[in-house]
């Protein structure tokens, strides 16, 4: 099948509540020929038993209980589909302001973000929220759907009208590639077939659009990065000496016979193989898993880190984050946490805050000491033990952390290296 | 210069090596949980190449019914000889003799919610901290919610609703003492990739899956197999078809479907045009809408 050298994208929803994320993957799927025949009768009782006229296509991804009882999505639901063009994982993510941390959770491996702006409505406080998390962990691919467009008369003025409000706001961001799209989830206008009631657009379909972004440069193919997992050491016959370092590769390409240095302790030595399994490679590059050996015998272990002698990441113990707070409980000044950066873990402290974002103004607020939940601001981090990074925009993998409260074991905020 | 980029199941694959052997690198005391399905036939498969030349460093563990196709038995078996690895089986008949759990009544009867006991069991006895499950996002709505590393409390508890969240590719396996996780590799595989991978790798599967020639009798809209464990009511007769099944479980409530896919080449293309979920003929899941919900929460797989 051809479909075997077809790519992987993985994008998220963002919008207000209501806006119609649900109902707009209900349509992908239902249009696309991924919902399934039982799948489908379900959805059809339950809709019937809420009194709904039409199917409730927004209930193929709310899955839980409670979900479903009060119409709302609380965690981010994963659904998958595939076209003869390309394969799909969706993250369905919740609008509620209380759930913020779950669409970060949603967006931060996604190549592209679907933001839904209510046509009735506008750009307002949410979309700015979500457009500045998308931004933030700089989803490489936006896409903003003017929804409901049924409800306006499919009327041109009104698209035009937030395309201005939404280019106004996104000068204020980082934001690499947008597209903007008139649909209406519910009929289905412009989502996999392009619409009869709005003649007036002349770009594409969300699928094809969808199908179409060239996702290959998203990756960092230049920095070479090797995170060490785990090592290999078989205790078995023919294997005696092999010693095997065990990862995904974070980015780059690395080859056989390269000339690495493995961090932190600087030894360095030659690439003898590189492989999967009984397969062996002459190169390997982001995101495979190999297992990569070393000419000479040097001590590497989890958390260290190889990379290409002439092109290293930074080494360093004290370094700015943008950091979005994700617990209930507010963070303490000074107070000490576990970090986390690719495999390795050390303790870690919040030395300073330097500011706060108000992020429906994108204003600064200085002087804050606290983090509260949903809270985004930057901050220095000072670790016990040097980590190997780079920063955020050139590197998510590399350039990610998480902070981990030691009292409870929860994932209280994540960061981005500045 | 070559394009530098993977296909959809090499990436998959990779995803998929990166989390178990994280799990290996965070936990003490892994294993995998091992029915004889598809899936954890397949999660066996990719630890075999995480940990390559290596065995795989941890158990596999199989909660056992007692209502098992033999086939499974005699699969399950062959393959831990073959990797070397060993064997520890929770079972549910002894969990039974022990009073731990009363087996259900009535014509629909089943030991697939008595699992939880057994297993909840099997992993505080064993010590186990983190116990790998073939538990696929696509398979159900509750495990659409699952992520890679999930938590579960010191009754074996999951709480959908207050998960921990998870970012990039950090997996935060902290756990207290008593707590447990539950690791899936192949949440983000549907039922077509595990399909096209085990092809593309030629894994051995039992025959269960091929089409061959069967005793079954019509039952909740599918065909279950004739067992010992099998009562049957009055307008009900055993009929001979060609089936086959889409997932394994208990013989009692796992239903096949008639077909002549009788190889994997033929089962991908069967699959590809499939108009029904693979739980579908799965009574376990038929009882509730939030039957899958439900028992997860308890500590189900
Ligand atoms: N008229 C109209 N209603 C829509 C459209 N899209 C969604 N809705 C309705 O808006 C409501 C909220 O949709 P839902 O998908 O649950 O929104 P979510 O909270 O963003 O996931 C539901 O009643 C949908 O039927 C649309 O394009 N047109
Ligand atoms: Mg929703």
């Amino acid at each position: 099948m051809a479909i075997d050298n077809n790519q992987l994208l993985r994008f998220t929803t963002a919008g207000s509540v209501d806006d119609g994320k649900s109902t707009l993957i209900g349509r992908l799927l239902y249009d696309s020929k991924s919902i399934f025949e039982d799948q489908l009768t379900a959805v059809e009782n339950t809709s019937k038993k809420k009194g709904h006229d039409n199917i409730d296509l927004a209930m193929f991804t709310d899955g839980l209980k409670e979900e479903r009882e009060q119409g709302i999505t609380i965690d981010v639901a994963y659904r998958y589909f595939t076209t003869p063009k390309r394969k799909f994982i969706i993250a369905d993510t919740p609008g509620h302001i209380q759930y913020t941390r779950n669409m970060i959770t949603g967006a931060s491996t996604a190549n592209a973000a679907i933001i839904l702006v209510d046509a009735r409505h506008g750009v307002i406080e949410q979309t700015k929220r979500h457009s500045y998390i998308a931004s933030l962990l700089q989803i490489p691919h936006l896409i903003v759907c003017i929804n409901k467009m049924d409800l306006v008369n499919y009327d041109e003025s009104v698209y035009d009208d937030i395309v201005d409000q939404y280019e106004n706001l996104s000068s204020k961001l980082v934001i690499q590639d947008i597209t903007y799209i008139p649909i209406s989830a519910l009929h289905g206008d412009n989502v996999v077939n392009r619409s009869e009631n709005m003649e007036w657009y002349k770009g594409a379909a969300l699928l094809y659009t969808l199908e179409t972004l060239h996702i290959s440069n998203d990756l960092n193919k230049i920095d070479a990065r090797f995170p060490v997992q785990t090592v290999i050491r078989p205790q078995r016959e023919g294997f005696i000496d092999y010693r095997g370092y065990a990862g995904r590769i974070a980015s780059g390409v690395f080859r056989k016979g390269d000339s690495v240095v493995a961090l932190p302790s600087g030894f360095s030595s030659k690439i003898k193989s590189i492989n999967t399994f009984d397969q062996e490679f002459d190169e390997a590059y982001v995101p495979m898993s190999v297992s990569i050996t070393l000419e000479d015998d040097i001590d590497v272990s989890r958390g260290d880190m190889i990379v290409r002698t002439n092109n290293r990441p930074e080494t360093s113990q004290e370094f700015d984050v943008m950091l979005c707070w994700m617990s209930s409980k507010a963070s303490q000044p000074r107070a000490k946490y576990t970090v986390c950066h690719t495999e390795n873990l050390q303790k870690a402290m919040i030395k300073n805050v330097l500011y706060k974002v108000d992020i429906n103004t994108y204003d600064r607020i200085k002087d804050q000491e606290t983090f509260e939940m949903n809270d985004i601001g930057r901050v220095t981090i000072r670790t016990t033990k040097p980590l190997m990074i780079d920063s955020y925009g050139t590197n998510r993998t590399t350039g990610s952390i998480i902070l981990i409260d030691d009292n409870t074991n929860e994932t209280v905020a994540a960061g981005m290296i500045v | 210069m070559s394009k530098y980029y993977l296909n959809y199941l090499d990436e998959l694959e990779s995803e998929a090596i990166y989390i178990l052997r994280e799990v290996w690198a965070q936990f003490q005391n892994p294993v995998i949980l091992f029915s004889g399905g598809k899936d954890s036939i397949l999660v066996t498969h990719l630890a075999k190449k995480a940990f390559y030349p290596s065995k795989i460093p941890f158990p596999l563990m199989h909660v056992d019914t007692g209502h098992n196709f033999p086939e499974t038995i005699q699969f399950r078996d062959d393959l831990i000889k073959e990797l070397g690895v060993q064997l520890i089986v929770g079972s549910v008949q002894e969990s039974i003799d022990n009073g731990r759990v009363a087996e259900e009544k009535g014509k629909n009867a089943t030991r697939n919610a008595l699992q939880i006991t057994t297993l909840l069991d099997a992993i505080e006895s064993n010590k186990v901290d983190c116990a790998i499950g073939g538990g696929r996002r696509d398979e159900e709505k509750a495990r659409a919610k699952e992520r890679f590393f999930s938590h579960r409390d010191d009754f074996g508890q999951w709480d959908p609703k207050n998960q921990r969240p998870e970012l990039w590719n950090l997996l935060n396996g902290k756990h207290f003492e008593g707590e447990h996780f539950r690791a899936f590799p192949i949440s983000n595989w549907t039922e077509m990739d595990v399909w096209n991978y085990i092809k593309r790798e030629d894994i051995k599967i039992p025959s269960l899956y091929l089409a061959h020639q069967r005793e079954v009798v019509w039952r909740n809209d599918s065909w279950i197999p004739v067992s010992e464990h099998l009562k049957l009511e009055e307008n009900e007769k055993i009929e001979t078809k060609k089936i086959r099944f889409r997932t394994l479980g208990d013989i009692t409530i796992t239903g096949g479907i008639e077909s002549e896919a009788d190889t994997l080449e033929k089962i991908a293309i069967e699959v590809a045009a499939m108009r029904m979920t693979e739980r579908g003929n799965r009574s376990d899941d038929k009882r509730s809408e939030t039957a899958m919900e439900d028992r997860k929460k308890q500590g189900y797989f």
